[in-house]
């Protein structure tokens, strides 16, 4: 039986005065994928961010592993071990590819002290990456930007990567060599949360799966089972797989 | 893909100064006018570059930044007050050994005056512009009083060094000494500032911090720690730009920092919120236009870097080098 490396336990999450999340119970088991479904307005890219320390919970806990990182700010969650990728991917245009990277490689006080063999693991994932790399990322194409913001996030050995619709407004070819990667990062052993849109891409993708409605998680279970459920994927998301 | 630079505000400085040619009569008019022009850029530079990374990075709007210049000017008076047998001789190196630690001291006040002015005075304020512009005003005005207490109400002097008098004869014309050195040191904090922004990982930080400051503390760091640290430079430089800036008056007044105020906001905006880059050639402009203006049509001298903002603006509505992702 696998644990939970992450987990939301009755999360309520104000934004001003609009109320979100309306008690988020959620659990991410190590060394899987789940996959976070649900329609535009359910809450998932709040229910990140709330991870992420972005914006606090006003009620209910956070919690990483044993450790309750529910007040803790954003960099201090990024110090234990967990990557964000944001829905805009976040990249930093006036900055270079190669200086994206560098920012993230925490322990890097220069590209050379980047480590060789996971830049080249990287490279091999997104060719992009290397072809672009003294290029400026604002630049780059949709695609080539994702790219970049994935391999961002894994410059450096993470726990958990939590990632916002990475296949947004990519074309068919690049969500097919989005998916390749992703399923290279799952067998580094590395637990991802990822929010989907694109349903192929979760039905290829995802080991477990919660379904989000309302500022709730409404279903949560396996993806095998969910994907051989018509009626339950009807009911929760309007259609099948 | 081709790495492309936007070349095009970079000719606003030589073509302004073409179209200054022959509006002031004479060649050496014209270069005396462009010496004096270019070292009082690199001056409101200095003082500017500061603020406008202070705006980048955290979105505050500090109208208090003048009380650093002023005091860093105050300060100066004192020091070289004390060196008058080295500010007294003939001699350059003499000179230049009483200006540097008066600098250094001043650089040091006016930073640590900043430490204090982020933490009580915008710090309580983050992310709310009204009372950001009254907080840090009602900083600038108590600044401006505890000046007064110890410096005294009355005009202060700030002669220059003996051998930094009097001008170098270049053909007819007349350039300063002063503002050799002025433009000398401007160019010299500019190259540490272009280095440390692109050849550190710090710099790294600070430009990615200017574009999505959200992003950066969710790739692990604290941007709140590298905020005040730019704070604290950015008065530093404030402070240093203040002597600059004194020696060039050669008078101090306690208001001498809400005097430049208005100039530095308007080299900002030129150069786009946020962008050392822009804000070095916001300053070159607004340098130049004060002086041509200032010789061809003397009555417009307050309004010409206003005429200049609203048609850099009318052309860039953002500045000239605007930071991406604002």
């Amino acid at each position: 039986m696998s644990t939970n490396l992450l987990s939301l336990e009755g999360v309520h999450t104000h934004i001003g005065a609009y109320h979100i999340l309306h008690g988020v119970d959620l659990a991410v088991p190590k060394g899987q994928l789940t996959m976070l479904l649900g329609r535009n307005g359910a809450g998932k890219t709040t229910t990140l961010r709330t991870v992420m320390g972005l914006w606090h919970a006003s009620q209910g806990r956070v919690r990483f592993g044993e450790r309750d990182i529910t007040a803790l700010r954003t960099p201090q969650i990024a110090e234990l071990g967990i990557a964000y990728v944001p829905e805009n991917m976040g990249i930093f245009s006036d900055l270079t590819v190669k200086e994206n990277m560098l920012l993230a490689a925490r322990g890097a006080k220069n590209a050379q002290q980047m480590d060789d063999t996971r830049l080249a693991w990287i490279f091999k994932l997104f060719p992009a990456v290397e072809k672009f790399w003294n290029h400026p990322a604002g630049k780059l194409s949709g695609g080539q930007k994702q790219m970049l913001a994935v391999s961002r996030a894994i410059v450096e050995p993470r726990e958990l990567l939590i990632v916002d619709e990475p296949s947004k407004g990519l074309a068919p070819a690049i969500i097919n060599n989005m998916i390749d990667a992703f399923d290279e990062l799952k067998r580094s052993g590395v637990t991802i949360l990822l929010v989907e849109q694109n349903i192929n891409f979760a039905l290829r993708l995802g080991d477990a799966v919660a379904v989000m409605d309302n500022g709730r998680v409404v279903h949560s279970g396996s993806m095998a089972a969910f994907a051989a459920d018509a009626q339950l994927q009807q009911s929760l998301l309007g259609l099948a797989l | 893909m081709k790495i492309e630079f936007d070349w095009k505000p970079l000719l606003l400085v030589p073509v302004l100064a073409l179209v200054a040619l022959p509006l002031t009569g004479s060649f050496s008019t014209w270069l005396t006018l462009t010496v004096a022009g270019l070292a009082m850029g690199m001056i409101i530079f200095i003082i500017a570059s500061g603020l406008t990374l202070v705006f980048g990075l955290m979105d505050v709007l500090n109208f208090g930044h003048g009380v650093f210049i002023a005091l860093g000017a105050f300060v100066a008076s004192s020091v070289l007050g004390l060196m008058g047998d080295w500010t007294g001789s003939q001699e350059l190196w003499r000179n230049l050994v009483a200006v540097f630690p008066a600098m250094l001291v001043a650089m040091a006040v006016a930073g640590a005056v900043g430490l204090a002015f982020e933490r009580f005075i915008v710090r309580p304020v983050y992310g709310q512009h009204l009372k950001q512009i009254l907080i840090t005003m009602g900083g600038m005005i108590i600044g401006e009083e505890l000046i007064k207490v110890i410096w005294g109400p009355a005009q202060v002097p700030l002669p220059l060094p003996e051998a930094l008098r009097g001008s170098l004869l270049v053909g007819d014309a007349a350039i300063s000494k002063y503002r050799l050195l002025a433009v000398a040191v401007g160019v010299v904090v500019f190259g540490l500032l272009a280095w440390t922004l692109s050849r550190t990982k710090i710099g790294l930080l600070i430009r990615a911090g200017v574009q999505d400051r959200e992003m950066v503390e969710s790739l692990g760091y604290r941007i709140g720690r590298l905020f005040v640290g730019v704070f604290v430079v950015g008065s530093a430089l404030a402070g240093l730009g203040g002597v600059m800036w004194g020696l060039f008056q050669q008078n101090l007044v306690p208001q001498m920092g809400a005097q430049v105020n208005v100039l530095i906001f308007i080299v900002i905006i030129i150069g786009g919120l946020g962008s050392t880059g822009g804000a070095l050639l916001g300053a070159l402009l607004v340098g130049l236009m004060t002086n041509y203006i200032g010789f061809v049509l003397p009555a417009l001298t307050q309004f010409a870097s206003i005429f200049l903002m609203v048609a850099v603006l009318l052309w860039r509505p953002q500045g000239v080098y605007p930071v991406a992702n604002r």
